[in-house]
């Protein structure tokens, strides 16, 4: 009978995993490695808070700390946050609209290798002469005169990773688009998959631009261009422009699909249906939409001009409408309802103030007069961690608790989830509230270090406190990751008992092909629908027939592989005579692979009707 | 539907790029990417209307010194009609005629090749009749970025198109590999789309001055 | 120009009508292909003629592309068929992205 049940060896696991195309097995992929990421842009961060917790401190050097900085930045944007997000909407989304599998597995699998292998040559820089040093931003005039190959690292880096951002964004909107159960219309998609639907949306037209301003860097770089020099005609403010293009979106890209996860959880555990979900519907459009118009708030001291600076300045303000009508409808899908205070609900809860806060900031900042007071300062930087930590951490770590039972089949220990969470969410306020007032106080962003006497002492030293709270309340997460693999203790379909939409309703973890049949989805939240008819599970659609799967395949692996020796061989050329041919060796394997899977036929094989009646531990509907 | 099932002209089904699932997914990704790609490219041409004519003394080559119409007007003429054989491919395509597909594929790839040879003789000619290249000026970079992007599409296009060709000479056509060459043919007038652009607002707005 | 799932339950029986069709739909295409090529070649006589200053033929060969792409789009792309409603949305949307970005880099870039 069917291979898939049977144990395997060490060596075999490894090799199903780096050659998977099941979109939850690349879940758990992303979730290992951007957890791994995430793991060191916290360290990075333990790093710049020691630096700072006393005046006149040497811990760092001024070099080191730029370098630490920038990579704390990048790697918690592009390595930690993205792909923990993908690794959700992977886990999840296809489940929730009741598919089998996402539209392309194979470039499912080929998105996570140009992710992982672009982290991890942008990490190299660590260990090979010195990581790039000119902010996460790496604006032009800086970063053109940053010598070594720390930039480049950067620019190669995030093309790698990029693309494969950009690959997953087309497969999920393909997914959701043609891939829908029956029944299940866009206005019965649960608000994680719409979120998840916006966000590839903006990922398919953001990339882009940060594509080709990667580019421009560099050829400015290691090849001989102008775009950004002005001795021979560039400009280097193209390069914010492009940046914060593909920028601004980007915050969304990240904090859209937190609003899905929580919109999720507190319908979940308040046992009501979304307040409004029409209108979260639309408020998750329209912040997509706006969110592409507003990219030069980060530029207003640039001197655009007031009138350009009015137009941006109205934009962003109005992008607190849509988002103050989410915060109202998750108030009142509470208001009434029978409230379960679990780790996930605490997350969520605790996200409603702090996000809050960070908006108010928001609209401090988006006044373009005001922002010249506020610009450059630890007032912006305590106002981007309240609505990236407050928004989007905090729903990944609600997540995490959230969804874990359903990758994994066992349960996260709530005990210790909680004390995950007090730590987590004390340590994050006293580190990052009191930045307000240091930024008011004067305290630029981005030094190293500051004198005794300045007034930032004390104050900074409060900061740092708060940081190891974090770093504790992270660690006891991870023995709580440990404690549950080794307790392996395997739970049901629906571990919160109160689940409502389509992924509650199969087993934890599903079957590999998900659904044994199709279900029929017949409203909003469709499994609370069919529990509270008193079924416990869902009405298929289909009789039970022969499932299509695809072939594991190791060529994503190869391709991204390629595209990183290619990499090396575009940094080094300038240096070494070997760096041209290692360029063309590794688009030849790139490119040779890539020719490989389309000269060779790859239908992928059927799980046969009589296999699935078998298999009892199989998903029903 | 089995992907590699056998057809006859009377079975094959009028859209059978969209038949299979697999088929589906395929034109409504690649659509997808192409929406990408009309920002990759807007943000190419933003960046050399930025830059146009931006150089660092003025004995350089300007727009209106090295563009001239001959040229450029035949390899617009290529490249239209390209497009237009590539549409008659699909036709075939849609009619079961294999054979036809596959000449007027290889017509289409000709045209294309010839416009890549113009467009090397091209950058040939700016390089050494003007000194203009692509580090000597911000407006030579971004020049030989935005129109090079467009040829190294041009390259992949034709690439892709003989290596169906190649693959599929012997096993013909189905709905396995129907959308394969629907999806090429589509590249091959996105292409289209932007050198449209490029001949207007690089060539022809570059000559008015 | 709806014509694109034109077979019912069994193919056989629209074979004839599906052929007609296609050979309407190129009759379509090629026209759409001299429009171009008629398009294409205003456009470069106006560049060539002296006699129109730019703030004429600059606006006026832009609409002339705007038109061949929608050409390019509607006819040899097929967006004129059923089924074009994702495609159209995102690749509208990605217009108008390009145009936000066009627009910025022309207006706000001048130094």
């Amino acid at each position: 009978m069917s291979t898939y049940a049977q144990k395997k060896g060490f060596g075999a696991t490894i090799w199903d995993y780096l050659t998977t195309v099941d979109h939850k097995k690349i879940a758990i992929l992303y979730l290992i490695a951007g957890g791994f990421f995430f793991i060191v842009g916290g360290l990075e961060a333990m790093f710049i808070r020691i630096q700072l917790a006393i005046p006149a401190n040497d811990f760092l050097s001024a070099g080191l700390y730029n370098e630490i900085l920038t990579m704390h930045g990048t790697t918690m944007i592009f390595l930690a946050a993205m792909p923990l997000i993908f690794a959700f909407m992977n886990a999840v989304m296809p489940l929730q609209i009741g598919a089998r599998d996402v539209a392309f597995p194979f470039l499912n699998s080929l998105g996570f290798w140009l992710f992982f292998f672009g982290g991890v040559f942008l990490n190299l820089s660590w260990f090979l002469g010195g990581a790039p040093d000119a902010g996460w931003t790496s604006y032009a005039s800086l970063s053109l005169a940053s010598e070594g190959h720390g930039i480049d690292f950067y620019v190669l880096g995030l093309q790698i990773s990029g693309a494969g951002t950009l690959i997953g964004g087309i497969n999920f909107l393909v997914t959701i688009i043609n891939m829908r159960a029956p029944g299940m219309t866009y206005m019965r998609m649960p608000l994680f998959t719409w979120s998840t639907f916006v966000t590839s949306a903006l990922i398919l037209f953001a990339f882009p631009p940060l594509t080709v301003a990667l580019f421009m860097m560099l050829f400015d770089r290691l090849f001989g261009g102008n775009f950004f020099d002005p001795l021979m005609g560039g400009n280097t403010i193209i390069w914010e422009h492009l940046f914060w293009i593909f920028g601004h979106p980007e915050v969304y890209i990240l904090v859209l699909p937190a609003f899905g996860i929580f919109s999720e959880i507190f319908a979940i555990f308040s046992r009501k249906r979304l307040f409004g979900y029409s209108s979260m519907v639309f408020a998750t459009v329209l912040i997509g939409f706006l969110g592409f118009m507003v990219w030069a708030h980060h530029m207003f001291t640039t001197g655009l001009g007031p009138i350009a600076n009015a137009i941006f300045s109205v934009a962003t303000m109005a992008i607190a409408v849509p988002t103050g009508i989410k915060i109202f409808n998750w108030l009142f899908t509470m208001w009434g309802g029978s409230i379960t205070f679990t780790t996930p609900m605490l997350y969520a809860i605790a996200f409603i103030p702090t996000f809050t806060m960070g908006g108010v900031t928001g609209i401090m900042l988006a006044s373009a007069a005001q922002d010249y007071q506020y610009h450059d300062s630890y007032f912006v930087v305590a106002h981007f961690h309240y609505v990236i930590v407050g928004g989007v951490v905090f729903a990944l770590l609600a997540g995490l608790h959230l969804y874990w039972p359903k990758m994994f089949g066992t349960m996260l220990s709530e005990k210790l989830g909680k004390i995950t969470f007090w730590l987590f969410v004390i340590g994050f306020h006293l580190t990052f509230f009191i930045q307000h007032f240091l930024g008011l106080m004067g305290m630029p962003r981005r030094i190293f270090t500051f004198n005794k006497g300045q007034g930032f002492d004390a104050a900074n030293m409060v900061s740092t406190v708060g940081a190891f709270f974090m770093a504790v309340a992270t660690v006891v997460l991870l023995i709580n990751v440990i404690v549950t693999i080794v307790k392996n203790e395997r739970i049901g379909n629906d571990p919160w008992g109160d689940g409502r939409t389509l992924e509650w309703a199969i087993p934890s973890p599903p079957p590999f092909y998900n659904f044994k049949q199709l279900p029929l989805v017949r409203g909003l939240d469709a499994y609370w629908i069919e529990k509270m008819d008193g079924k416990t599970e869902m009405t298929p659609a289909e009789p039970i027939g022969d499932i299509h799967m695809p072939n594991n395949s190791f060529i994503p692996f190869v391709i991204s592989l390629g595209l990183f020796i290619a990499a090396f061989g575009a940094m080094y050329h300038g240096n070494h005579a070997w760096g041209i041919p290692v360029l063309i060796i590794g688009m030849l394997i790139t490119f040779g692979s890539m020719f490989v899977r389309s000269v060779k036929d790859d239908h992928g094989y059927h799980i046969h009707k009589e296999e699935l009646m078998d298999d009892d531990k199989g998903g029903k509907a | 539907m089995k992907a590699d099932e056998k057809f006859t002209y009377e079975t094959w089904p009028a859209a059978p790029e969209k038949q299979t699932l697999e088929g589906k997914n395929k034109f409504l990704g690649f659509w997808l990417f192409l929406g990408g790609e009309t920002v990759l490219f807007a943000t190419l041409f933003a960046t050399y209307l930025a830059l146009k004519d931006s150089v660092p003394n003025s004995e350089m080559a300007l727009a209106k010194d090295l563009f001239e119409i001959p040229l450029v007007f035949i390899m617009t003429m290529l490249l239209l009609t390209s497009s237009l054989t590539s549409v008659y491919a699909m036709y075939h395509m849609k009619n079961f005629n294999f054979k036809k597909m596959q000449l007027w594929l290889g017509v289409t790839v000709l045209l294309g090749a010839a416009f890549l040879g113009f467009e090397v003789y091209e950058f040939n000619h700016y390089v050494h009749e003007f000194e203009h290249t692509f580090t000597s000026s911000a407006f030579g970079t971004a020049f030989y970025t935005l129109v090079g992007f467009h040829g190294g599409h041009v390259a992949f296009g034709l690439l892709w198109f003989i290596t169906l060709m190649v693959r599929n000479r012997k096993r013909g056509l189905d709905l396995y590999t129907a959308p394969k060459f629907y999806v090429a043919s589509l590249y091959w007038h996105f292409i289209d789309v932007v050198w449209v652009f490029i001949f207007t607002v690089v060539y022809l707005m570059g000559m008015v001055g | 120009m709806t014509n694109e799932q034109l077979n019912s339950g069994n193919p056989k029986v629209d074979i004839e009508y599906r052929r007609k069709k296609s050979a309407e739909e190129m009759r379509y295409q090629i026209i759409s292909f001299a429009m171009m090529i008629f398009l294409t070649l205003v456009a470069f006589v106006a560049v060539g003629y002296d006699g129109f200053s730019g703030w004429f033929t600059i606006p006026f060969i832009l609409v002339l592309a705007g038109v061949q792409v929608v050409f390019q789009l509607y006819y040899f792309m097929h967006m004129s068929h059923k089924g074009h409603e994702a495609p159209a949305l995102f690749l509208y949307s990605g217009v108008f992205v390009a145009f936000i970005t066009l627009l910025a880099f022309m207006t706000i870039i001048w130094w």
